[in-house]
């Protein structure tokens, strides 16, 4: 059987495999509804305490670092209402670091189902983004809670922060959790590295330490490219908006924070681009490849 | 996600032209190892034809026999029409809304109860909530495990998973049914009644690609067979001479 097969009306034909990307998981919602509420439901399952532990591993890591940086390097008694301040930026690290390191791993993690099925495979790092953020909206209402209890008065342009904040971590973590999934497939190293990046990630913005200590022995060039870190902003307008408006008003926020958390954000949006292209060029290979 | 199309044109669903399908068997499978490899000049990776230049037009509401012994590119091909996998040369096109039941319950969960799988078994294949919502009963029914349909789908025998899962796949509104190798699920009786109703979906005019070792059962039921042989198409015509050439094999 070698004599071609004769040329024929294409219209109404499609390539198979070949979807449009981030797109078609907007099409495919009821689709990434289910996988999201799957891996929700199926997370603790199994396990006595449930989803208290979503609670309860923040609550430790807040305890360790409160008196490790707090109390013992005094940073209670340097920084005002140091707890809201510690709290309010890990959980937003937290947020970044578990849809980073989550979404990575979700493309092997799906092996078995994208080897056999097609469907849009940006689902499942998408999914694994939602998970997260599922994970941190309680933290969220307990430091919501806590300002409230200790007096909190933003201004509106400091609640649109805290959106500007999550818009780019989420975004940042989806985009580079797509460009390492990919990579994952087919070379495992890819998320031990992502390993090593979340756990510089936590001490590279200023989010156990106020980023005055920096500006004290950083030279201003270097201190302007840290400033510039998307994740720094982010922070930084989650300070803003949860732990600057308890304070007296004395704390200094870095030099034109908004400024910075925009360019941030077109970084994300950029990297979400690039993500998207290098996840294109190697999808092909992944159901070979897992 | 194409929506099944009307029944009156008649062009073809499935067209292959010149497909060809190589795969790499990767000697290295760290960054380490590939770096290592390549600074001594090793050969990283081997290639494999899984599948050469194949050809073939698949018309609507044809069926036809995929045969092949182990390891001649049968599961690639379907994996080819259904999209999972992208061929290296040539052209795989088609038409209209396409299921590829490569491997009964692969998007099963076993932590999720019946009723939660067959819900997000039937999003993977690409139904509508509407579409799983009207057609749920008829799927449980079909299956015959009403009683343990909120039961964990760890706890069923196997059989039972089987019978779900496949009940799943074959309600799906699709016109094109891409069978690999799940006839034999379940016994007898459940056998039969899956026949009854591929029949079923025949008559109503969908188009079937069936891959299966049980070539006396795959031969009545699709006219057409196409035999492939270390991954190229040795004959296309009609499934009993395709049997019989592969018998003489
Ligand atoms: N992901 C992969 N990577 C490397 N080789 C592969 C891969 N998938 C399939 N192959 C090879 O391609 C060839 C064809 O495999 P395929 O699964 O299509 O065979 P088959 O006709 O379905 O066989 P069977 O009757 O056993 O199901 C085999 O030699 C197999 O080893
Ligand atoms: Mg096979």
């Amino acid at each position: 059987m070698t004599d071609s097969v004769p040329p024929l009306d294409l219209r109404g034909f499609t390539r198979p495999g070949q979807g449009s990307g981030l797109f078609d998981v907007i099409r495919r919602r009821y689709l990434l509804s289910l996988i999201v509420r799957k891996d929700v439901g199926v997370r603790y399952r199994g396990s006595v305490l449930g989803w208290i532990w979503s609670y309860v591993k923040p609550a430790f890591q807040f305890v360790v670092f409160f008196f490790a940086l707090g109390v013992f390097l005094r940073l209670n008694n340097s920084t005002e209402v140091y707890p809201v301040y510690l709290f309010s930026g890990m959980i937003l690290v937290n947020l970044f670091n578990e849809a980073f390191s989550n979404s990575t791993r979700s493309l092997v993690d799906n092996g078995a189902l994208i080897k056999k099925i097609f469907l849009p495979r940006e689902l499942f790092p998408v999914s694994a983004t939602i998970v997260a953020i599922i994970n941190f909206l309680p933290q969220a209402l307990v430091t919501l809670i806590v300002c409230l209890f200790v007096g909190w008065h933003p201004t509106l342009v400091k609640i649109v922060g805290l959106f500007v904040a999550l818009a780019i971590v989420l975004v940042l973590a989806t985009g580079l959790g797509m460009l390492f999934g990919a990579m994952n497939v087919s070379f495992r190293d890819s998320q031990n590295f992502v390993e090593l990046i979340v756990m510089v990630v936590t001490w590279a913005s200023p989010v156990l330490y106020p980023w005055t200590a920096v500006r004290s022995v950083l030279p201003p060039w270097l201190l302007e490219a840290y400033l510039l870190n998307p994740i720094t902003s982010a922070v930084e307008l989650f300070h803003a908006g949860f732990w600057y408006p308890t304070t007296s008003g004395a704390p200094e926020l870095p030099p034109h924070l908004m400024l910075n958390a925009l360019v941030g954000l077109a970084v994300s949006i950029l990297l979400l681009g690039v993500g998207q292209l290098v996840f294109k060029r190697f999808e092909g290979r992944f159901a070979q490849d897992l | 996600m194409p929506r099944t199309s009307d029944t009156t044109t008649h062009a073809p669903r499935i067209y292959l032209r010149n497909v060809s399908k190589r795969f790499r068997l990767r000697h290295t499978h760290s960054f380490k190892e590939s770096f290592i490899a390549a600074l001594r000049g090793k050969q990283l990776s081997t290639s494999f034809d899984a599948l050469h230049d194949v050809n073939a037009v698949i018309g609507e509401g044809e069926s036809v026999a995929l045969l092949g012994f182990n390891g001649s590119g049968k599961s690639t091909l379907l994996k080819l029409i259904s999209g999972v996998l992208v061929p290296d040369d040539g052209d795989v096109l088609t038409r209209g809304r396409i299921a590829g039941l490569i491997e009964v319950g692969a998007g099963f969960h076993p932590d999720l109860s019946g009723r939660e799988n067959v819900y997000l078994n039937g999003a993977i294949l690409g139904m509508t909530r509407a579409e799983i919502d009207a057609r749920f009963d008829e799927i449980v029914t079909f299956s015959e495990i009403e009683q343990f349909i909120d039961t964990e789908v760890k706890h069923y025998s196997s059989g039972m998973f089987l019978r779900l899962a496949f009940s799943v796949a074959i309600h799906t509104e699709v016109d094109v049914l891409l069978v690999d190798e799940i006839l034999s699920v379940g016994d007898e009786p459940f056998q039969r009644k899956c026949l009854a109703k591929i029949r079923e979906l025949q008559r109503a005019g969908k188009t079937m690609v069936v891959v299966s070792h049980d070539l006396e059962m795959v031969s009545s039921l699709c006219g057409r067979g196409i035999l492939l042989e270390h991954g190229r198409v040795v004959f296309d015509g009609d499934s009993k001479d395709a049997v019989s050439l592969m018998r003489s094999r």
